[in-house]
């Protein structure tokens, strides 16, 4: 079974619906017990990373997925997710989980595109993520698919976390991580058939290693 | 770098698709569950469904199919059409869709907005406007007015301002709807696309007029739009979704090509 984070900052009822379709067991939880005992948890994000700390920090979620963390229970971040696993986000000025080292800042609507016209801010839309060191999540997913994003600040981990990145106005992560513990930018969960099956991949790394304890 | 977007729209009214609300009468065209699955197999990168439902009756048959919809295909997806006040916007998001278009409702009220992106964040919240070149005046400098019930009502204001007036807002997108060219199959409004294109720096969202894939293509380069919105050419079979994106790949544009 695979746990959905619930608190207020989370879309978890699309990561639920897409879960559902694929038949892996799921649930929408805040309760640390269930929380613990899932083989794997997920955690969406939406809004502004200020809000989403606090949520976390008011539910007692903070704690439950730092012992979950601990415990090497296979986690993946999605969007505001993602980005407040590092340790700091210029959206608010505010100080992250400090999972995986490294930021998130803001995109600039000055950068330019291929074709030297500025980027627009949000981020917004499909758009390619290119691999640059193996990913159990990327399992039977090639360069050529694409995800969906929406959002103004990217993560920049420490070099040594980048998984895959992905082009706009420059180039910047769309993955973070290592083996078991991951990041995605996108919204897996609407990005099409490339989108399940990752959190398809997921579900199978998040099996494999409850069988292996 | 980022794709294009084609994005297919569907009118829903008393829970089936039904021909644009121009059109005079009440023509079944096909179960709106079935065709968002149709086109999402077929690589559609988002949807739009437009509720044209005017009993309050109609409204929850909507929120179902809506439901449905959320569980059925995996790409964003966009509610439009009665969106008049936030509890609309949390029926809509929470029934599934990623985001809510608001058009008169913001009109009339501008405020909805504002209030919408600080409660769903403005990736959230689009922008729909209908357009209609009128004479030059001072209140309407740039020549292109707002209007509202399919063109029949104008309310003296600039688009241009109004686009701006809506990004300061905080919407996240704004949806140029050329109400000249809607249903001529004629090509987009390039001009009014590219006008307010230029004005803010949120995405646009290409409206009315589309006849063939080059119109498209026109769209989100000249237009400067970076998606494309489309109904009759695909609901009638003229043109497939894989072979519009193919076409607008072979002309030059950037579109996702595997699905």
């Amino acid at each position: 079974m695979l746990a959905i984070l619930e608190y207020k900052a989370g879309n978890q009822t699309s990561v639920k619906r897409a879960l559902d379709h694929l038949g892996i067991p799921n649930k929408i939880t805040a309760n640390p017990d269930e929380v613990l005992a899932a083989h794997g948890i997920i955690f969406p994000g939406v809004g502004a990373a200020g809000q989403a700390m606090e949520e976390l920090a008011a539910s007692g979620l903070e704690s439950v997925l730092r012992k979950a963390i601990e415990q090497e229970k296979p986690l993946l971040g999605i969007c505001v997710g993602c980005q407040i696993m590092l340790d700091y986000s210029q959206e608010g000025n505010t100080k992250t989980l400090g999972i995986i080292p490294g930021q998130c800042n803001l995109f600039n609507d000055e950068w330019k595109d291929m074709n030297g016209e500025p980027i627009r801010v949000p981020h917004m839309g499909w758009n390619k993520v290119t691999q640059h060191k193996p990913c159990e999540l990327l399992k039977g997913i090639s360069d050529e698919d694409e995800f969906y994003f929406v959002h103004s600040y990217f993560p920049d981990p420490a070099p040594e976390y980048v998984i895959a990145t992905t082009q706009y106005g420059f180039e910047f992560c769309s993955i973070h991580g290592g083996p078991g513990l991951w990041a995605v930018q996108f919204h897996p969960e609407k990005s099409g058939r490339a989108g399940l099956r990752l959190m398809k991949n997921f579900y199978n790394y998040c099996e494999e290693a409850a069988n292996a304890k | 770098m980022l794709s294009k977007r084609i994005i297919p729209c569907l009118d829903v009214r008393d829970g089936r698709l039904t021909k644009g609300i121009k059109f005079k009468g009440n023509v079944d065209i096909g179960d709106p569950v079935e065709t968002a699955k149709k086109y999402y197999d077929e690589g559609a990168d988002e949807i739009v469904f437009y509720d044209i439902t005017a009993s309050h009756e109609g409204r929850g048959i909507f929120l179902d199919v809506v439901e449905k919809v959320a569980s059925t295909i995996f790409i964003p997806f966009s509610v439009g059409g009665g969106i008049n006040s936030v509890q609309d916007m949390r029926d809509a998001l929470n029934a599934g869709a990623e985001k809510v278009s608001v058009n008169s409702g913001a009109v009339k009220n501008p405020d909805i907005i504002s209030e919408g992106a600080a409660r769903f964040g403005n990736q959230a919240i689009v922008l729909g406007m209908d357009v209609k070149q009128v004479p030059v005046t001072a209140d309407i400098p740039s020549g292109y007015e707002i209007v509202i019930h399919g063109g029949r009502k104008h309310m003296n204001m600039d688009a241009i301002e109004w686009a701006k007036t809506a990004e300061a807002l905080g919407a996240g997108e704004i949806c140029v709807n050329s109400i000249d060219a809607d249903g001529t199959k004629d090509g987009y409004e390039l001009n009014l696309t590219r006008t307010i294109a230029e004005a803010v720096s949120i995405p646009i969202i290409a409206s009315g007029g589309a006849g063939n894939p080059q119109h498209m293509y026109d769209a989100v380069t000249q237009g400067k739009a970076t998606a494309a919105l489309i109904a009759s050419i695909v609901h009638y079979g003229e043109y497939t979704i894989p072979e519009l994106k193919r076409q607008m790949s072979a002309m030059g544009a950037k579109m996702r090509m595997s699905w």
